[in-house]
């Protein structure tokens, strides 16, 4: 297969691309004058961003003194070359300027302005490229900042890192658009430095043959590149037919070789890599010379031009200055029309303060005679001309009414993506319609459309991954909620076994013995009250019992008195305990109840329990008389829980009782002495006492014991109440 | 015998389509992925439902498709086609059709209060209690949601800064004359 290529090759016979154009060429306004150099312009406007990829970052300051070559962008990313001080200068400042893009929306810009000395940084030349290995080559061609110059900007070292086996080399040196002759101008005169970047090339690639194009339109530079290239059979030049677009890379390909690069794929894809002739040159310089890319040929081409002409024009000259240093006459157009790039693929600049970039390579000034506005688009007729025109072997027509209905599903079904907008339909359409114009649109909206997909795609991921994760948060705060409330309840279940069990030193014991001796405190001062009290009482009760015993045979009134006084105490104590008995159980029931839930609640429960307890205790030692050690025993338990309050009211309870019998007992004994025959039978005929008294057996007791002395106070108040009615009778 | 190779093939066939049922079961309704995958995923709730899943599922039982402000005509026309029915213009109760737009928080007037984070449906807000919070364009799908509860009201939403990347040809520039 390779052999039948070269060998037609060799014969001269190439392939076809399909349809193209052949428009007038218009290269004899410029080609027949050398390549000029033009005064520096006054400012360079140097973009970032130069190429095909991103954008490095920028290395140098605001009032930085630049030096020329010196690099002013770091390359962050395989895909990024940096960009280079194209003379010495200061930068004047680092801000947005219009794009050298169709959109002229403005980019980061450094704006250089030269100072006029020239003044280069230490160029380190290669000496010997063939000893070095190829990773260094390539790394030299990325660091000079070399993409590729046909005009798309592809980054030329990332062409050169492939490591596939390479066939052919092509060095694209067609230049097919009309108008543009600075790769003829540049072959012509720098035919020997293109053969050695050519050679640089072909030792990184190591290609088994080499493929110089060139459109039969340009002798000269064929001549001229013959010469160069006479002494390596390796190297073949091939004069190809002039015919619009031949300098496209796939159709290049196809007429040199007779393959399709695969849609959607690479030329590397099928053993083949292409290379513009301005790139070689670069490339050479950098190899050779150590320079980086600073300058390009640049065609300033038209009608509306005094002189135009090629010139290198430093990277960063805005358009205006190389217009105006070839003469621009304003009277050949109404409006100041520049188109950036050739008729059929530039695009008209917004300003003419666009500056020129690596991918710049013609600035075309047409006279309104010579390019008029486009006539008004009409309806399509379905001609085909399109059709016969495409390169691509598409279906403009079928494209255009799918762009224009925005049905871009089918547009891409017709193969949308493998337009080259090479122009040669909206060339040939007879109804003037912008064809191009509409797939570059339908392409951004295509474009724009997969971003967000791939966004909404995102944005899913991360919506469904932010729920994921709520969810997660909010299963797992729930389960350490039961966690910590079983935790809770256990421990809660736990202290109160121990403290059933006594003597277990715990925190909230320490703290209860502490609350107990501040009650213990406040019950010895209530306690030195209720001493007074007594004996003021002890006092009083003193005379009764004085007098009861010592005359025996008293008076009715006397012992009438002393009966009342009994029934009295007696009634009160009474009250007394059935009120706190009362008090107390329900504050248990809470207690008991709130502990089964938490053990907050539990604490709280406690607190009105002890609380309760304390109230009865302080109503019963109020009414009863309570001493001392019933009071500190009843209060220290008290300060633990509901349970030992309970137990601690009981015992209160039962110390109060007993405190009231022995305050009865003064009355009682008198009556005992006058009734000590109904004693027994007595107690057992009070049943409903017993019956009030249900809780402890201390309480029994206790009951027992009062209501006996009721009974008694009684019967003693009935028999005196019948013996005065008898003596009343 | 006749009768008896029907039955058989009957039997047969109705054995192979039991199986099939079993074994490529689909799991989940198609439908809803499908719809699901044509709205804008900006699960800004502007229809009404808390995200656009539950509105996929809405659309899927019966809802109408026109309550997608993001999505736009565009969407309106895929859901259509999907859903085999008329495309309606979007509902205004919805909101309108609006340029792409990014929150952005103005940072020096952040008060670090986590609000926004937690409205923000794709988690696109960073920050931390009492430090400052910033926005993530890359990730933030314009859904409004993070506006309402800052306490400062210190978020703004900005259209989206056009760039050569996100550029369209500017189709009407093109004269186009009605030729009658």
């Amino acid at each position: 297969m390779f052999n039948e290529i070269l060998e037609r090759i060799k014969k001269g016979q190439f392939w076809q691309f399909p349809g193209g154009v052949i428009p007038p060429g218009k290269k004899a306004l410029s080609n027949n004058v050398e390549i000029e150099r033009l005064p520096l312009a006054d400012k360079l406007y140097i973009p970032v961003k130069q190429h095909v990829g991103v954008s490095g970052r920028i290395s140098v300051e605001k009032g930085h003194r630049v030096l020329k070559g010196q690099p002013l962008t770091q390359s962050m990313n395989p895909l990024s070359v940096p960009i280079h001080a194209p003379t010495s200068g200061t930068i004047e400042d680092i801000r947005q300027h219009v794009s050298n893009h169709p959109s002229g929306i403005p980019e980061q810009t450094l704006i250089l302005v030269p100072d006029g000395k020239e003044e280069w940084v230490d160029l380190k030349p290669v000496s010997d490229y063939q000893s070095l290995p190829r990773a260094t080559l390539v790394e030299e061609i990325c660091s000079a900042g070399i993409a590729g110059m046909g005009g798309a900007g592809f980054p030329a070292h990332i062409k050169l890192s492939s490591g596939r086996n390479i066939e052919f080399l092509i060095i694209n040196g067609v230049e097919c658009e009309p108008y543009i002759t600075s790769d003829d101008r540049l072959m012509r005169e720098h035919a020997w430095q293109i053969r050695q970047g050519i050679d640089v090339l072909s030792h990184i690639l190591k290609p088994r043959h080499v493929l110089i194009a060139i459109e039969d339109n340009k002798p000269e530079a064929f001549a001229a590149m013959e010469i160069a290239f006479q002494d390596n059979p390796a190297y073949s030049l091939c004069a190809v037919e002039t015919k619009y677009p031949a300098g496209g890379e796939k159709q290049l390909i196809q007429v040199l070789t007779g393959k399709e690069v695969p849609s959607k794929g690479l030329p590397v894809d099928i053993g083949i890599i292409m290379h513009n002739v301005g790139t070689c040159y670069a490339i050479a310089d950098a190899i050779f010379s150590g320079k980086p890319l600073l300058e390009r040929v640049v065609t300033v081409t038209g009608e509306a031009l005094t002189t135009p002409q090629n010139v290198w024009l430093p990277l960063g000259t805005p358009v205006a200055h190389a217009i105006a240093q070839c003469g621009y006459l304003a009277g050949q157009q109404k409006a100041k029309r520049v188109i950036m790039g050739g008729p059929m693929m530039g695009y008209t600049l917004h300003s003419d303060l666009v500056p020129i970039v690596k991918t710049s390579n013609c600035i075309l000034v047409p006279s309104d005679k010579e390019m008029p506005f486009p006539g008004d688009e009409h309806p399509c007729i379905r001609c085909g001309a399109c059709a016969d025109a495409c390169p691509a072997g598409l279906l403009p027509q079928q494209l255009y009414w799918h762009a224009k209905a925005k049905e871009y599903d089918k547009a891409q079904a017709l193969n949308l993506f493998d337009c080259i907008e090479c122009g040669a339909c909206a060339f040939v359409c007879p109804s003037n319609i912008p064809l191009v114009h509409y797939y570059r649109g339908a392409k951004a909206d295509i474009r724009i459309q997969q971003d967000e997909a791939i966004k909404a795609a995102k944005a899913k991921e991360r919506f469904e991954a932010r729920n994921a994760r709520l969810e997660k948060e909010k299963l797992e705060r729930e389960e350490k909620a039961r966690q910590s409330a079983a935790a809770r309840a256990k421990r809660q279940e736990q202290a109160v076994q121990t403290k059933d069990k006594p003597a277990v030193p715990a925190a909230n014991d320490r703290v209860a013995a502490a609350l107990a001796r501040a009650k213990a405190k406040k019950a010895q001062q209530a306690e030195h009250d209720s001493d007074a009290t007594r004996q003021v009482e002890t006092a009083t009760t003193e005379p009764v019992k004085d007098t009861t015993p010592g005359d025996s045979n008293s008076t009715e009134q006397q012992s009438r008195v002393a009966t009342a006084i009994a029934r009295a105490k007696a009634k009160k104590a009474q009250q007394a305990e059935s009120t706190s008995a009362l008090s107390d159980e329900p504050a248990t029931q809470e207690g008991d109840k709130a502990a089964d839930d938490d053990p907050q609640k539990a604490r709280v429960a406690a607190a009105i329990a002890r609380a309760k307890a304390k109230k009865a205790q302080q109503t019963e030692g109020t009414s009863t008389l309570s001493d001392k050690p019933a009071t500190q025993e009843g209060d220290k338990p008290a300060g633990d829980d509901p349970q030992k309050a309970r137990v601690a009211a009981a015992i209160a309870r039962a110390k109060a009782k007993k405190a009231q019998q022995a305050e009865n007992a003064p009355a009682a004994p008198e009556f005992e002495l006058e009734n000590s025959s109904h004693n027994e039978p007595d107690a057992q005929a009070m049943p409903e006492a017993s019956a009030n008294a249900p809780e402890s057996s201390d309480d029994k007791q206790d009951r027992v014991a009062a209501a006996i002395a009721r009974a008694k106070a009684k019967r003693a108040a009935r028999e005196q109440q019948s013996k005065n009615n008898e003596q009343d009778d | 015998m006749s009768f008896i190779a029907i039955t058989v093939l009957a039997l047969l066939f109705g054995a192979l389509l039991g199986y099939a049922a079993i074994r490529f079961r689909v799991e989940g309704d198609p439908l809803v992925e499908q719809i699901d995958e044509l709205l804008p995923q900006t699960q800004c709730g502007q229809c009404g439902y808390p995200g656009c899943k539950p509105y996929a599922e809405a659309i899927a039982n019966g809802d109408d498709i026109n309550k997608c402000p993001p999505g736009g005509e565009a969407t309106i026309k895929k859901l259509a086609d999907l859903m085999g029915v008329e495309a309606k213009p979007l509902d205004a109760a919805h909101g309108a059709e609006d340029v792409k737009k990014v929150a952005n928080i103005r940072e020096d007037e952040c008060i670090g209060c986590t609000k926004c984070i937690q409205a923000c449906p794709v988690d696109a807000i960073v920050g931390a209690t009492r430090q400052m919070h910033t926005v993530i364009i890359d990730e933030c799908t314009g859904c409004d949601l993070c506006v309402a509860p800052c306490p400062v009201d210190c978020i703004d939403m900005l259209p989206v800064k056009e760039t050569e990347k996100n550029w369209r040809w500017q189709l009407d520039q093109i004269p186009v004359k009605q030729v009658s």
